[in-house]
């Protein structure tokens, strides 16, 4: 049997860009393959890679979430001085995620209900969450937890990072609903067509505000993680976010245009945007120099994408 | 069912003016009208998409207010709307099941009861379709299939079809009547709404025309010819549908030599002179529309040369095709032709804007003035130059896309498909305004997979067959069967062995 070289490249595309990156960097850096390396990279991952994993549901509607790391911000803020005033943890995290869900529940009803276009309302949340974390914590970062909390950034279970076992979790979780449940099939049926979906008798608006409320709880989940590894709420937390968040699902495959992709390639681009980060550390590339470099993987990753489609 | 009195108005159109009409199970009643005559607002109306301003619907002697398209599909009512509404990157199953997902007892989709399901449901239409097949890859034929097979299993027994057999060839066609009547059969009600009227002859039992959204008859079909409905739809009798006027053909305008496309087509070669109308048959997906797109620069060519009066250019976009001379009025009018946002002028405008700017800006004035022109000569019906097109009818729309090349005087004009679902006083006026063309010394091109259209309007014929040509006629020299049969490429060895010999000598 013959194997068809082009229709693998065109489902693994990212897959072998992203192997062939490691392979490079291996190569490379002596420091890159050490299991302390690779935990830490997927540990970096984690974070913006479980907001990417929320990302992945508004995408795959056509839509788009730019609060992400405002949302980050203030519920962070809020969750760490919740903690200095001398709440417990379960009632912390139980907050924190009530934020998220607010947050996206609001941008979800403004988006549906209010007809407005996902892009302006969650710029406006995006103004308004960061704000809020301004006013919250004047300006200064909140700082100095209990060991309880710190497990959630810093914690492992038999040798994995938390942070990592809540990513994986995450993505396992958005796979099944993605793939198995109703909500998921009609996240890819409202990008591929809303009118069919609304005129097939389904509440088409509850779903699409759905996937920003799980945007938002994803935000919170990583607010949580980034509060407890820094052991300290930064009012510009997250700030930027957003930008990695939206190249992770669009580097996955992702059409912006809604209707395609998966979580698993949201995955991989996570990971490969953390491989890019991490990578240019440890070659000592200056900073001013790594945007740039990331710049051109994000265009480069969806041009051949475009190419191999023609 | 029964729908009476319904009236319906859109800001500045009145759609519906007290419309009757009636349904019984095991009936199939076809709908027709020219287009805006207010048939698919008719049904929207009946599928709950639209509320009626005035008049009442019922089913089975119950009144029923639709307050949403789930009031209706509850009461059994499906629609397959024109514009297939499937999700292009869920499965034939999800499709089908969309909003109805059988769930296991922990919620989550039970996927091989759906498939199952769906197997069952597909058996009786004979074909091989795997459930799981992403609809965006099968094509519009099996497209259909599942619409229909969505209906079914939303056990509906009022089923509206609207212009289902527009995307089908042939024998597709044949299939899909003979599910019609086994549905007939099963005591299904089908109001079918169709601009062919042969069809609605071979399928129906009773008819209603609508024109300007007034009912004009219902009556069996029994009772009218097809003459009777056309005199009904427009208000006139229709003599003669094809002008056959031929111009005294003048210097070749375009030739096109050996144009190839890998998988696409193969040394495509001919040539068009002025006054000429040359006609491409085929069947849908024989590659004459890619054809066209190859020649206009909106696709890239392996190989060809393209001479324009005589001397070769190299297209390599339709911007350089509309600089030498080149216009292509595409296949789908509401996608490829127009802005349908933007009003009359804007689209008219858009070829133009190019010759009637100073220093970079735009002269309105002088545009304003082309474009009325055009509108006037034309005779599009619209109550202003700064109407959005997409409140327009079919007819209207394509005339808007004519008009838009018109006022830019091009050499060579290719029509792809420039009739498809207008209707019949539309199409007289399209073929009035493609002949005016001619006479004016263009070279046209016609495509077209109505095969009537292409026979009667074309001096010379083209018979295209998987990419390549495959037979040339004049007008006049073959019969339908025989260029059918060209099409299906049953005549293809014998004209390729001819197309050698030729070359030997």
């Amino acid at each position: 049997m013959k194997l068809n070289l082009q229709s693998i490249i065109r489902s693994y595309g990212i897959v072998i860009a992203f192997v062939m990156i490691c392979a490079v960097m291996a190569v490379l850096s002596p420091v890159f393959l050490t299991v302390t390396n690779v935990l830490n990279v997927i540990r970096q991952s984690s974070i913006f890679g479980i907001m990417a994993i929320g990302m992945t549901f508004v995408i795959l509607t056509g839509g788009i979430d730019l609060s992400v790391g405002s949302i980050l911000a203030v519920v962070g803020a809020v969750s760490a001085g919740m903690l200095k005033g001398g709440m417990e943890l379960l009632p912390v995290v139980s907050l924190a995620l009530a934020i998220g869900v607010s947050c996206g529940l609001a941008n979800g009803v403004l988006i549906t209900v209010g007809r407005i276009a996902p892009f302006v309302v969650t710029l406006g949340m995006m103004s308004i969450a960061r704000s809020l974390t301004l006013i919250y914590t004047t300006g200064y970062p909140i700082s100095g937890f209990a060991g309880t909390f710190r497990f959630i950034g810093g914690g492992d279970i038999l040798g994995v990072p938390f942070p990592i076992v809540l990513f994986l979790l995450t993505a396992s979780i958005a796979w099944v609903i993605l793939t198995q449940t109703r909500m998921g099939r009609y996240t890819y049926a409202i990008g591929g067509n809303e009118e069919t979906v609304k005129l097939s008798g389904i509440n088409a608006d509850f779903y699409k505000t759905t996937v920003y409320v799980i945007s938002g709880i994803t935000a919170a989940i990583s607010a949580l993680i980034l509060t407890s590894r820094l052991n300290s709420a930064e009012p510009m937390a997250g700030q930027g976010y957003e930008l990695d968040v939206i190249a992770a699902v669009v580097i996955g495959g992702t059409s912006l245009n809604g209707g395609r992709g998966s979580v698993w390639g949201t995955l991989v681009g996570a990971l490969l945007i953390g491989v890019i980060n991490n990578g240019m550390n440890l070659l000592g590339i200056p900073p001013y120099f790594q945007l740039l470099v990331k710049g051109f993987i994000i265009i480069g990753a969806v041009l051949l994408d475009r190419l191999r489609e023609d | 069912m029964r729908m009476t009195g319904i009236s319906k108005s859109f800001p500045g159109v009145t759609a519906l003016k007290r419309v009757d009409f009636e349904l019984s199970y095991g009936e199939v009643h076809a709908l027709v009208g020219e287009n805006g005559a207010g048939k698919s607002t008719l049904m929207k109306i009946l599928a709950g998409v639209y509320r009626a301003d005035e008049g009442e619907i019922w089913l089975k002697n119950q009144r029923v207010v639709p307050k949403s398209p789930k009031t209706m599909i509850d009461a059994g009512v499906s629609v397959i709307y024109q514009e297939l509404t499937l999700i292009p990157y869920l499965s034939v199953a999800e499709n089908i099941f969309l909003g109805r997902e059988p769930l296991r007892s922990n919620g989550l989709i039970d996927w091989s009861a759906m498939w199952l399901e769906v197997e069952k449901l597909l058996a009786p239409f004979n074909l091989f379709l795997n459930p799981r097949s992403v609809v965006h890859s099968i094509g519009p034929a099996f497209q259909q299939v599942v619409e229909i097979a969505k209906a079914l299993s939303l056990k509906a027994d009022i089923i509206v079809m609207d212009e289902p057999t527009a995307p089908l060839t042939g024998s597709e066609v044949a299939r899909l009547f003979e599910i019609i009547r086994k549905l007939k059969a099963d005591g299904v009600a089908i109001a079918y709404i169709s601009h062919r009227l042969e069809e609605i002859h071979e399928v129906a039992d009773r008819v209603t025309v609508l024109r300007d959204g007034e009912r004009m008859v219902t009556a069996a079909l029994s009772d009218l010819t097809v003459d009777e409905i056309v005199s009904h739809m427009v208000g006139r009798k229709l003599t003669e549908q094809y002008p056959t006027v031929e111009f005294p053909a003048g210097d070749e305008l375009i030739r096109v030599e050996g144009l190839t496309k890998k998988g696409t087509c193969k040394d495509v070669s001919f040539s068009v002179r002025s006054g000429e109308i040359l006609g491409f048959a085929g069947l849908v997906g024989a590659g004459r529309t890619e054809i066209m797109q190859l020649i206009y620069g909106y696709r890239r060519k392996d190989a060809g040369r393209i001479f324009l009066r005589g001397r070769e250019v190299q297209l390599r976009n339709t911007r350089d095709a509309v600089r030498c001379g080149i216009a292509l009025i595409p296949e789908e009018r509401k996608k490829q032709g127009l802005v349908l946002g933007l009003s009359v002028i804007d689209n008219s405008a858009l070829s133009i804007l190019d010759l009637n700017t100073s220093f970079g800006f735009i002269k309105w004035p002088a545009i304003a003035r082309i474009v009325g022109e055009m509108v006037r000569s034309l005779e599009i019906r619209t109550p202003s130059l700064y109407q959005k097109v997409k409140n327009l009818s079919g007819g209207n729309q394509q005339k808007i896309v004519l008009s838009k090349w018109f006022a830019r005087n091009c050499d060579v004009y290719i029509f792809d498909e420039p009739t498809r679902g207008i209707d019949v006083g539309a199409k007289a006026e399209i073929y009035k305004l493609l002949l005016s063309r001619a006479r004016n010394g263009a070279a046209i091109i016609l495509v077209s997979s109505d095969l009537p259209e292409v026979m009667n309007m074309a001096t010379r014929i083209l018979v295209v067959f998987g990419g390549q040509i495959v037979k040339e006629f004049r007008r006049g020299e073959a019969t339908e069967e025989q260029v059918i049969s060209c099409a299906l490429g049953l005549e293809r060895q014998s004209t390729v062995e001819a197309l050698a010999a030729g070359a030997h000598k």
